[in-house]
């Protein structure tokens, strides 16, 4: 599958991550994102749309502020330093990707397909001509990320209310909750006194 | 103060200047109808937009949101144990179901396989929750044409399933009982011969909305030929479960991938529907809890035994990398894609849940039905709110 789909797309396609019998990840370039979809759906029989979303590959600046204050003392790491920025299976090279995946419902397969975002316009093509399924898809990651599809019929609020500034699904969106009242986190898990090495192994229920 | 009043005076004023040319395009007066988001036929809080020309829609927007909460947000500060408790409210009906999908992604991120017993036990009280889910649908669509007894029968029936997997979990509604490698606990004493009379109840409960609605001439004159979904549309919307076999699509990921469940093991049938519209959505659902119980009674005659915990760490860290796996859920296809970063918490969740995407149809199938049939139409592509807004 992967043969035909480079023979498809030659160039345009960038990276791929195989794990064989379970998932094949393609990343394709921005330029060929709707191209994909249509040669998915009319040229290799994945009728079915599953999703598509994006992702926020930028390290939140607030660490692991997030979490409770008692695991940084543990593992003695000053958490605002942010992690360096490295992209997920099938490689990229921006800070936002948009990923999707469609189903082949008569030979029973799955394909993951990611892009990257290019950082000055946030813009990529739109999946709606092809798969009429990705418009609320689509308004969703315009609304949770900021990114513009282009040629979609009308990217509006899909959950949040009309007037809401922000993007809250970026790393860098704080959550508000959090930054109130810290949460617990890791204190649930904690190793209890006496708790050896054996029982480390053990199952939890935690 | 003023320039918000003043923006919203010019948003409504080109609205309204919009449905003018609207209706001057096509010389009728128009409506516009507002249902919800407080209206029972919509399982929560869906707000429809119609703007009718008599008695036709020629457009209807839902706007979802009312119950919004952030679950992918949330997700990324929790552990993965924490997790579960959230996702548990996606579909409240059949809470079960939502906790599976998750975990076995985690699962293969972290490269652990539940133990056979474990595996038997999930698909049980993944099917249970499908039964306590679908029943209520069985009797709610009848409400939705005017009979008010088939849902009596279906809360009184769900009622024994609850009670089941409360003997089980501990929860009726907000099970909570899957963990990554396995399950909580075993099953209680004498749950399996109780369940066993249990699933032949649901089979008469069946047999009895049979009998009540299927042949019922109100039921039929209402839903025979309505909100027709063809494959290829319903496909291409990401139409999943019983919505999309009601267009005849042969498609089941219980039979067709079953990645960590033992549907392999029973002998069962999938059902499918040539006509697509909304008398074939009831009817493979009403076969599809037959089925369901008989995947139930098969599995609880062949539960093997064992360990329902396979050995995974204390704290639990789950390798970097990226996994989705589906399931199909009560409502359809459901599936988590998780990136993790080697981390106590997952980088990112996509939730793929099933009513998003059966809902996305909406605007294209309600547009030119009647009013009265928005009802039954929304009533049988059956979404619960909580599943499409997250």
């Amino acid at each position: 599958m992967l043969e035909e789909l480079s023979g498809e797309f030659g160039d345009a396609l960038l990276g791929s991550h195989l794990e064989p019998g379970i998932e094949l990840t393609i990343r394709v370039a921005t330029a060929a994102w709707a191209d994909t979809a249509a040669f998915l759906r009319n040229g290799m029989g994945f009728a079915f749309f599953n999703f598509v979303s994006a992702i926020d590959w930028m390290p939140s600046p607030f660490g692991r502020d997030m979490d409770s204050q008692v695991d940084l003392t543990l593992d003695g790491t000053n958490p605002k330093d942010p992690a360096p920025m490295e992209q997920g299976t099938a490689g990229g090279g921006t800070r936002f990707q948009v990923f999707a995946r469609v189903n082949d419902i008569v030979n029973h397969r799955g394909i993951t397909i990611k892009a990257d975002v290019p950082e000055d316009s946030l813009t990529v093509p739109t999946w709606v001509g092809t798969y009429s399924g990705a418009n609320w898809h689509e308004r969703e990651a315009w609304e949770m990320f900021g990114i513009s599809f282009e040629g979609h019929p009308g990217l509006r609020h899909i959950y949040l209310p009309g007037e809401f500034e922000g993007n809250p699904l970026r790393k860098d969106y704080p959550l508000l909750a959090r930054r109130v009242k810290p949460w617990p986190g890791i204190v649930d898990v904690e190793a209890m006194p006496g708790d050896d090495e054996e029982a480390e192994g053990e199952a939890s229920d935690d | 103060m003023t320039d918000i009043s003043d923006r919203q005076q010019l948003s409504y004023i080109a609205a309204q200047a919009a449905d003018a040319r609207v209706n001057l395009e096509l010389e009728t007066e128009g409506m516009t109808l507002n249902i919800g988001p407080q209206h029972p036929a919509t399982h929560g809080t869906l707000r429809i937009i119609a703007k009718l020309d008599g008695e036709q829609v020629i457009a209807a927007d839902p706007v979802m949101g009312y119950m919004h909460r952030g679950y992918e947000k949330l997700t990324e500060v929790r552990t993965y144990p924490q997790v579960t408790t959230l996702i548990n409210r996606i579909d409240w009906l059949g809470s079960f179901a939502n906790e599976v999908p998750f975990i076995l992604a985690a699962e293969r991120l972290m490269e652990v396989e539940a133990p056979p017993r474990a595996q038997s036990i999930r698909t049980i009280l993944f099917e249970m929750s499908r039964i306590a889910n679908v029943v209520l649908f069985l009797g709610d669509m009848a409400v939705q044409v005017g009979a008010v007894t088939p849902v009596f029968f279906a809360f009184r029936d769900r009622e024994h399933i609850l009670n089941q997997i409360e003997a089980v979990t501990g929860g009726r509604f907000h099970p909570n009982f899957d963990r990554i490698g396995g399950l909580k606990d075993d099953l209680p004493a004498g749950w399996i011969n109780e369940t066993k009379q249990v699933m032949k109840k649901m089979r008469s409960f069946c047999d009895e909305i049979e009998t009540l609605v299927l042949g019922n001439e109100i039921f039929q004159a209402r839903t025979r030929g309505i909100g027709v979904i063809p494959a290829d549309v319903g496909l291409s919307y990401g139409l999943s479960g019983a919505n999309i076999r009601a267009s005849g699509v042969d498609w089941d990921v219980r039979r067709d991938n079953p990645c960590g469940l033992s549907y392999d093991q029973v002998d069962w049938k999938v059902w499918t529907h040539p006509d697509g519209d909304s008398f074939s959505r009831f009817w493979v659902r009403l076969q599809e809890v037959r089925e369901s119980t008989k995947i139930v009674d098969q599995l609880l005659e062949t539960i093997p035994a064992g360990p329902i915990m396979a050995k995974v760490p204390r704290i639990i860290k789950v390798p970097a990398g990226e996994a989705f796996v589906e399931t199909e859920n009560p409502l359809g296809v459901m599936g988590y894609y998780i990136v993790s970063k080697g981390d106590l918490v997952p980088y990112r969740v996509k939730i793929r849940s099933a009513s998003f995407n059966n809902m996305s149809i909406s605007p294209w199938l309600l547009k030119g039905v009647y009013v009265p049939d928005i009802i039954t139409i929304l009533a049988s592509l059956y979404f619960i709110l909580g599943d499409i807004d997250r």
